[in-house]
């Protein structure tokens, strides 16, 4: 497939290249603005005009960030959790106060952050309260509920349902192992992990019934919902791998759709927002976009050296950020 | 693989409560080599270690789910190297030091099964500390203990200063029980050349060269360059006054053929014995002369992981004899003799 980026068609000339200085952790679209995470302290906005704004949110490296649009939430080896919003106004919204590493974090629906450092989940409402749960083991992700009321905790052994503002005990879902990054299905029924094997483990949640999905051949760093909701497009294998979550059985006895085949390793996916397009960042740091239906390809990044780290769509799905493990970062226009 | 001259070394320091893990911890930051590095340590604030660049860890083992029994890695470890890989450019080395009473074991597995960390990492080296006046007591009740010494690269037989020569002669024929490969050094509070215990490509196969144990060696002298009242150099350059003992449950066996091995043969023989008794081989290492091969083969293993590959060609007038070391805990060394000599080619 080594001629794959010759015979397909090609965005690339409508890439602006942004010279980030730095590996890029994540990256995020608030209002026009594409906002890169870098490894360390910074948030660097950059607008349509390729105008640059630099923004120290921590003292040391930036060990998460996640976004719902309206600001991007970043975690960081300094023990604090910040948030900046689209203006580039930072607030400071918690502190571990023995400076532990945070490292993940998550946002809900009603602005409420979650976030995780040593054995141990917190979670700050919109009015400030913070609550928190002790954890079997450090927690490998978190995410919120489509509606918010819970926070699912991924670690090892299995995955922690906590309702923050109920009493109830946690809910454990056991599956031996060590879970990593965690999802809720955007209809709510399904929770999806990574794990530290190339595989990924799910459960449906009425019955708690297991499922695996496996056939990677890398762990898997990288997961996303498809426009529709319906497909989890993931990365971890030498192409693009969707696994089917529209019937009430998710995948379970179904195989995923494999689209984009490459000589490389997938290591990021992001699922435009209105269309069955997914963008796909391979180790070699190759971008494309495939459409779901057909498996057509568009070339929006040559290959290099470095494995892409970050990848994200606008919210009206008009432009493609993305960003390299070595700060070669870009965005493509697709207007 | 990517060029492993690019990847940050990492050194793994052990030794049992109260051998002076931290005090060789603090000399290797204190002195003055230019160097920058990230020191992942346990029960973080609670020692006095100063250093721009400190990751608490809570040595969270974790078993595979592959099957093997044996096959535990750091979790927290695989979390930390990742998040530290975002400040790349502020640290030239990692140095990890585990608790007192840690199996080196699952730390570099680590290195071996997550890809992430082989790629940007590699395992330098496991520098054991051992208490000269403790260390005998230890190996008796502390099973930990003697992992460390069984896993050990380098070995610092500290505080020599507290015991007397016979004493310490003593503690030494016992490490050498276990572990007769590891390289050893006598310290008093952990002085030691830093090159002595930094960038020792331990795990690296291009290194793997003389593979002798390391007793043969007249290697009798301190480490350190004053104190020498306690000593008598006057007798001890003789080893024959060396006692050596067989530790009862850890043992090393060596294995050579100045025959060259049939491939067909020493690979299954080699990845089937490491399968059925990886739990209690701790590592493995060896040289080999392959039938029709002009280049040498070198491995290396941690329990049932092995990595191995073709180093270079043999060298005309070096003598193809193939070394095979393995240390580990009630090994069946018939079997595995008898399995080592099946391996050598029939022409």
């Amino acid at each position: 497939m080594s001629d794959t980026q010759n015979s397909i068609p090609s965005i690339t000339d409508r890439v602006k290249p942004i010279a980030a200085g730095a590996p890029v952790v994540a990256v995020h679209f608030l209002k026009d603005r594409a906002v890169f995470a870098l490894g360390e302290e910074t948030l660097l906005f950059v607008a349509a005009d390729r105008s640059v704004q630099r923004v120290q949110v921590h003292a040391g490296g930036i060990l998460a960030a996640v976004s719902d649009g309206r600001r991007i939430v970043t975690s960081g080896d300094d023990g604090k959790v910040v948030a900046t919003d689209a203006a580039g106004d930072a607030e400071t919204l918690a502190i571990d106060p023995k400076h532990r590493w945070i490292d993940r974090v998550a946002l809900g629906p009603d602005g409420a952050v979650a976030w995780s450092a040593g054995k141990q989940a917190f979670v700050r409402n919109a009015k400030g309260e913070v609550k928190s749960v002790d954890l079997p083991s450090n927690a490998g992700g978190l995410a919120f509920s489509p509606k918010g009321l819970r926070v699912a905790i991924a670690h090892y052994g299995g995955a922690t349902l906590w309702f923050p503002n109920a009493q109830a005990t946690p809910e454990t879902f056991a599956w031996k192992g060590s879970h990593l990054d965690v999802m809720f299905s955007p209809d709510g029924r399904f929770l999806v992990t990574s794990m530290q094997e190339p595989m990924l483990h799910g459960w449906r949640l009425a019955d708690a019934k297991d499922m695996r999905m496996s056939g990677y051949s890398g762990k898997v760093r990288s997961m996303a919902w498809t426009a529709d909701g319906k497909g989890l497009a993931t990365s971890g294998s030498e192409q693009l791998i969707i696994w089917p979550f529209g019937s009430k059985d998710g995948p379970m006895g179904k195989q995923p759709r494999m689209l984009a085949p490459y000589s490389k390793r997938a290591v990021a996916v992001a699922c435009h927002p209105k269309q069955e397009i997914v963008a796909v960042g391979f180790e070699d740091g190759l971008i494309m976009l495939c459409r779901i239906d057909d498996g057509a390809e568009i070339l929006a990044k040559k290959p290099d050296a470095a494995p892409v780290s970050a990848l994200a769509w606008s919210a009206n799905g008009a432009r493609l950020a993305f960003g390299t493990e070595d700060g070669e970062a870009g965005i493509a226009d697709l207007a | 693989m990517p060029d492993t001259n690019e990847k940050i070394p990492v050194t793994v320091l052990t030794g049992y409560l109260g051998a002076g893990k931290t005090t060789l911890l603090n000399r290797i930051l204190s002195e003055p080599h230019g160097k920058r590095y990230a020191v992942i340590v346990n029960e973080f604030g609670e020692i006095g270690i100063d250093n721009d660049l400190i990751v608490g860890a809570d040595e969270e083992v974790f078993e595979m789910n592959n099957g093997c029994i044996c096959c535990t890695v750091r979790g927290d470890l695989i979390r930390i190297i990742d998040g530290l890989m975002r400040r790349k450019g502020k640290f030239d080395a990692i140095i990890v030091e585990t608790t007192g009473l840690a199996d080196p074991a699952p730390v570099a597995q680590t290195f071996f099964v997550d890809e992430n960390v082989g790629n940007k990492t590699k395992l330098d080296a496991v520098v054991t500390v051992a208490d000269a006046k403790w260390l005998r007591d230890r190996l008796k009740d502390a099973p930990e203990a003697k992992n460390q010494i069984a896993f050990a690269d380098v070995i610092l037989i500290n505080k020599t200063d507290l015991v007397t020569d016979a004493e310490l002669r003593e503690t030494e024929a016992r490490i050498r029980g276990i572990n007769p490969y590891a390289k050893l050094h006598r310290t008093q509070r952990a002085q030691i050349p830093l090159n002595e215990v930094l960038d020792r490509k331990a795990f690296d196969l291009e290194r793997i060269l003389d593979i002798e144990p390391a007793f043969l060696e007249a290697d009798d002298h301190d480490d350190h360059d004053h104190d020498h009242h306690h000593h008598d150099h006057g007798r001890s350059h003789s080893h024959g006054g060396l006692k050596h003992y067989h530790d009862e449950e850890m043992q090393s066996i060596s294995l050579s053929s100045d025959q060259p091995l049939d491939p067909d043969k020493f690979f299954p023989f080699i990845q089937n014995l490491t399968q059925a008794e990886g739990p209690n081989i701790l590592r493995c290492k060896g040289i080999v002369a392959l039938k029709d091969d002009p280049q040498r083969f070198v491995f290396q293993g941690v329990h049932m992981m092995l990595d191995g590959d073709h180093q270079r060609e043999w060298r005309a007038d070096e003598k193809r004899q193939s070394r095979v070391v393995f240390i580990g805990r009630n090994l069946p060394e018939e079997k595995i003799r008898k399995g080592f000599e099946s391996t050598v080619a029939t022409y």
